[in-house]
């Protein structure tokens, strides 16, 4: 089936959110459609599936004009979309939820007549549709299992299948690989390479440029509700960049060699029980965390790699003071391990969470009381019990123009801010004062190469005025980016430390858990992680230990 | 809105309790988190946040950790609905529908327009105007007996009292005062993210110590009065402390605690009431206390006889002071943060538990001050009669008024003129008073259903791009 848009327009508002958008997709093609977060890919998208009504422009399926009024008229029309939030019900199974909406009824045969209605589900039938489809296109989906039992990436093939079973010839899949682990993306690209064979069009909205060069079979750049170029997949990553951004992006921020002095932090045999994580594997009598040991120093930044749901998030939260742990915490020497969450951020920890939508954000509240949601108490928002109104919007518009958070005004919600600007809010808001010890979780997942740099930029130029730095990351180029120093977590224990000059075989290995001995840091055993890497030189500094 | 105290609270607490069901296994027991290694997405990071509940550990609050998880849950759509739900049009159109399904009612329950509309096809005419007139008279009453009386207007004219104009509205304020405060102890609580049904028992507790210091105790008379207030508010806050501290330290759910409480409360009335040596009135049968002081009873001021009870002004300073409390404290930032929600507020090193024991406490404070200006105000003693239904009643203020304080007094205000024009309405024309509450019940059912409803079915509101409705599903 051949899909074309043409001079597709959407406002909202003053917003033009596309802006006269043509676009064609021929059958057994994967598009890739690449841009920032707010350039109007997900509205474009949105349009095609009947969500959004646009304002000029029209839909072709085959040559012919179609109207998409409703998400039926869509699958009418044989497009089928996967969201980024999953449509699922959590208690029912695959098959259920892959019948929810075409239920068939169970038919009473007798003899020759056609079937008698029953008006009871067969549930029979979809099942065999699910294993069927999950054979012919290597989904590997078990329709007898309850969804919320399910991991991530497998729900999202779920999804895959439901739009299947619509007939769908056109699939658009809204940033598939946001909530996916490398591996399970993988496995995504394999079964779209599937379906590509089968004949089905695939438009992949990403802003991620390595996975949009290696999937897709052409590239179409949105910037700002326009089309601004369509390449092949060859193109360099610096071109893709630039025509995302508009302007030449650094890939990889220049640092300087860190300069580490004191010991900020220091992390004793730091241990958090019970892994609901890890309990559906059968592992649930292991710590989250196991007798994790390590210091970072003033100016240097420890990346801690990992994949993720080995107890970084634990580990994070027990830092913080979130979650009960066993061990010692030391910050600047006192020991903070049984202080709250507020004395640790009183103490002069910044906090940047993994899950920003819950945990760092709240997303009814206005820009401005978001910037101050962790010093709201404190001098000069506060005195006494009185929050000082002028004080927290002047906070809020400095921070706001230092950071470049695009919003109407500061007192917008942040849940009306894209996904980049909610991160800009956090950054600045646990970066804009001054502290010892900055531990980022996760700190640019889900943003734009823009976004990236701009926040990489700032968690160097934190520990270049001489803050700890702590980064938790599940994406290698990530940590070798960042850190100085890079430790490896592999179910709740830190596998081995390393230079970041590490080939990134052996962080695999590492991050695999296999400790491949003479080469094994030798601070992972003994809990002194700041005897010398092997290869320390790349961050230009020599053990004072 | 019902003559039994303890009925009502029963079948609100079954519907509030009803909608805490569907997430029971959210707690950190629960198995079914996904061992995916992207945690954070959706019910992962829910299981891995309230996970380590089985620690060994002195740190750990695992009821507080299950609070929390729960709290992700159906709670807070609910509380977003009503909180975020209606914009004011919708709650005037409520008001509007309410008031033409009330004349509805009133047409067809009334005999005389039956008996038109029987022969309405050989006399369509009569039919209409009989309805027409049963409306029109039922209306005119109560508007009059609420708001405002041509009549006294005349009289005025002619020689009459000039404050009788303003004695419906008097009559109205009068009305509306416990509900403004039961009201703001309601929608203080659902800023902080509880729902508490429990405005009746905290009435009863402010109820009983202001009638004790009311008639037992002797003191000069403004610092007689300044102390009943105080003493109301501090036996309201007990109670809504003891609901804050059991949710804090054990998870207790705070509408299972509240409704027990409810019938505690109640039961406990009626035994002081019913105990000479307790508040019940020497050598009488009947469940009623002795009248409080004069000097401890709350003056009117504006003379006679327009004239406004300080408890109404004692209301309206607790609405602006939960106002400023809310929106210009920090401890009004810890509220509504932790109402909006609890992880980030934690994260943010607010204490969640703290909140919850201090939210609880001052909403039982307000609704146990509606106790004291009830006594000292209106009734002077304590009996069933000033119980009343003002704490269930605060549940619908505080709905209607969406949970803000300017609301809840404007909300209070309306409930206070049906009430007060009730009484009129049913004297000068055969509509029964219940035809008020009628009314009251159908304007809460058509501002609250929708956003309920939405909140039960996840349905978000189109915010802005008008898409989300569908696309955030049930991760939204």
């Amino acid at each position: 089936m051949e899909l074309e848009l043409r001079g597709i327009t959407k406002r909202f508002g003053s917003l033009v959110a596309n802006d006269h958008i043509d676009l064609a997709v021929a059958p057994g093609e994967i598009r890739g459609l690449l841009g920032e977060n707010g350039a109007g890919k997900t509205t474009l998208m949105n349009v095609l599936y009947g969500l959004v009504q646009p304002d000029e422009g029209e839909i072709l399926v085959d040559g012919k004009q179609v109207t998409i009024h409703s998400p039926k008229d869509a699958i009418n029309a044989k497009i089928g979309m996967v969201h980024q939030h999953f449509m699922l019900v959590p208690v029912f199974t695959v098959a259920e939820n892959v019948a929810l909406g075409v239920e068939q009824q169970r038919k009473l045969k007798i003899g020759s007549l056609p079937g008698i209605p029953t008006g009871l589900l067969d549930r029979g039938r979809a099942r065999r549709q699910v294993i069927e489809l999950s054979e012919r296109y290597g989904l590997q989906v078990n329709p007898d299992v309850r969804i919320e039992d399910l991991p991530v990436g497998v729900q999202q093939r779920v999804e895959i299948i439901k739009a299947l079973l619509r007939q769908a010839s056109v699939l658009i899949l809204d940033e598939p690989t946001a909530v996916l682990t490398p591996g399970e993306t993988e496995d995504l690209f394999r079964v779209m390479r599937e379906l590509r064979e089968g004949g089905r069009s695939i438009v992949f909205i990403s802003h991620k440029l390595k996975e949009v060069q290696t999937i897709a079979d052409k590239i179409t750049v949105i910037r700002r509700g326009k089309v601004v170029g369509e390449r092949p997949p060859s193109t360099s990553d610096a071109e893709l960049a630039a025509l995302m951004v508009g302007r030449p992006v650094e890939l990889k921020v220049s640092k300087e060699p860190a300069k580490p002095a004191d010991v900020v932090l220091e992390v004793t045999d730091l241990t958090v029980a019970g892994a609901a994580g890890l309990a559906a594997a059968g592992q649930d009598s292991r710590n989250s965390v196991d007798g994790v040991s390590f210091q970072v120093r003033a100016g240097e930044i420890l990346g801690i790699a990992g994949v993720q749901g080995n107890g970084q998030t634990e580990l994070c939260e027990a830092l913080m003071g979130l979650l009960p742990s066993g061990g010692q915490v030391r910050l600047d020497g006192k020991d903070i391990s049984r202080a709250t969450p507020h004395d640790r951020l009183r103490s002069g920890i910044s906090y940047i969470p993994e899950d920003r939508r819950e945990d760092g954000l709240v997303s009814d509240f206005s820009v401005a009381d978001n910037l101050v949601l962790d010093l709201y108490d404190r001098k000069p928002f506060a005195s006494g019990i009185a929050m000082d109104l002028p004080a927290i919007r002047a906070n809020a518009r400095t921070l706001t123009t230092e950071f470049d958070v695009r919003t109407s005004s500061i007192d917008a919600t942040v849940g009306t801010l894209s996904g980049g600007n909610q991160q800009k809010v956090i950054l600045a808001r646990e970066v804009g004062r001054r502290v010892r010890l900055l531990l980022a979780s996760q700190p640019t997942r889900g943003l734009d190469v823009g976004s990236i740099e701009f926040v990489h930029r700032r968690i160097i130029e934190e520990r270049d005025q001489g803050v700890a730095v702590i980064i938790v990351s599940s994406e290698l180029d990530e940590i070798y980016a960042l850190a100085d120093r890079i430790a490896v977590m592999y179910e709740g224990q830190i596998t081995g430390f390393r230079p970041p000059s590490v080939p990134v075989t052996e962080l695999g290995l590492l991050m695999a858990g296999v400790r491949n001995g003479a080469a094994a840091d030798p601070a992972g055993s003994d809990g002194n992680p700041d005897d010398g890497p092997p290869g320390g030189g790349s961050a230009g500094r020599t053990e004072p230990t | 809105m019902s003559d039994d105290p303890g009925g009502v609270p029963a079948g609100s607490g079954q519907d509030q309790g009803g909608t805490e069901n569907p997430r029971p296994g959210d707690g950190p027991a629960s198995p079914a988190s996904p061992a995916d290694p992207a945690g954070s997405a959706g019910a992962g990071g829910d299981a891995a946040a309230s996970g380590p509940a089985g620690s060994a550990d002195d740190q750990g609050d695992a009821s507080a950790e299950r609070g929390l998880g729960r709290f992700r849950g159906l709670d807070r759509a609910i509380l977003d609905a009503i909180i975020h739900g209606s914009p004011t049009v919708v709650t005037i159109l409520a008001v509007i529908s309410a008031l033409v399904l009330g004349a509805l009612i009133i047409a067809f329950s009334d005999t005389a327009v039956l008996h038109a509309w029987a022969s309405f096809f050989s006399a369509p005419g009569a039919a209409i105007s009989a309805a027409w007139q049963s409306i029109a008279s039922a209306y005119s009453a109560l508007f009059e007996g609420a708001i405002f009386n041509p009549h006294t207007v005349a009289a005025a004219f002619h020689g009459g009292s000039v404050g009788a104009i303003f004695y419906p509205l008097s009559e109205t304020a009068s009305e509306a005062t416990p509900l403004v405060l039961t009201g703001l102890s309601v929608a203080l609580a659902f800023r902080a993210g509880l729902f508490n049904i429990g405005a009746a028992s905290q009435w009863i507790g402010g109820a009983i110590v202001v009638t004790y210091l009311g008639f037992a105790v002797s003191l000069p008379p403004v610092i007689h009065v300044i102390v009943c207030l105080a003493g109301g508010f501090a036996g309201g806050a007990v109670m809504g402390w003891l609901v804050g501290d059991l949710k804090a330290r054990t998870g207790a759910h705070e509408v299972i605690v509240t409704i027990m409480l409810n019938y505690i409360m109640y039961d406990l009335l009626s035994y002081v009431l019913d105990t000479p040596k307790a508040l019940q009135l020497p050598h009488q049968a009947n469940l009623i206390s002795p009248n409080i002081a004069a000097d401890a009873q709350l003056p009117h001021v504006g003379g006679p006889p327009p004239q406004v009870g300080v408890g109404f002004l004692v209301a309206l300073a607790a609405a602006a002071g939960m106002w400023w409390l809310l929106e210009r404290s920090t401890t009004g930032f810890e509220f509504r943060t932790v109402g909006a929600n609890p992880s980030a507020a934690r994260t943010a090193g607010m204490s969640v538990q703290k909140t919850w024991i201090l939210a609880m406490l001052l909403a039982g404070g307000l609704a146990g001050l509606s106790g004291a200006v009830t006594i000292q105000g209106s009734f002077y003693s304590l009996n069933f009669q000033s119980y009343g239904t003002y704490g269930i009643d605060g549940i619908t203020v505080a709905l209607l008024g969406r949970a803000r304080p300017a609301g809840v007094v404007l909300a209070a205000l309306l409930f206070g003129a049906l009430n007060a024009g009730g009484p009129v309405m049913e004297a000068a024309t055969s509509v029964p008073i219940d035809i008020a509450e009628v009314i009251e019940g159908l304007i809460v059912l058509f501002v609250a259903a929708p956003p309920l409803i939405r909140a039960v079915f996840r349905l978000r509101e189109a915010r802005g791009s008008g898409m989300e409705a569908i696309a955030k599903g049930w991760n939204g």
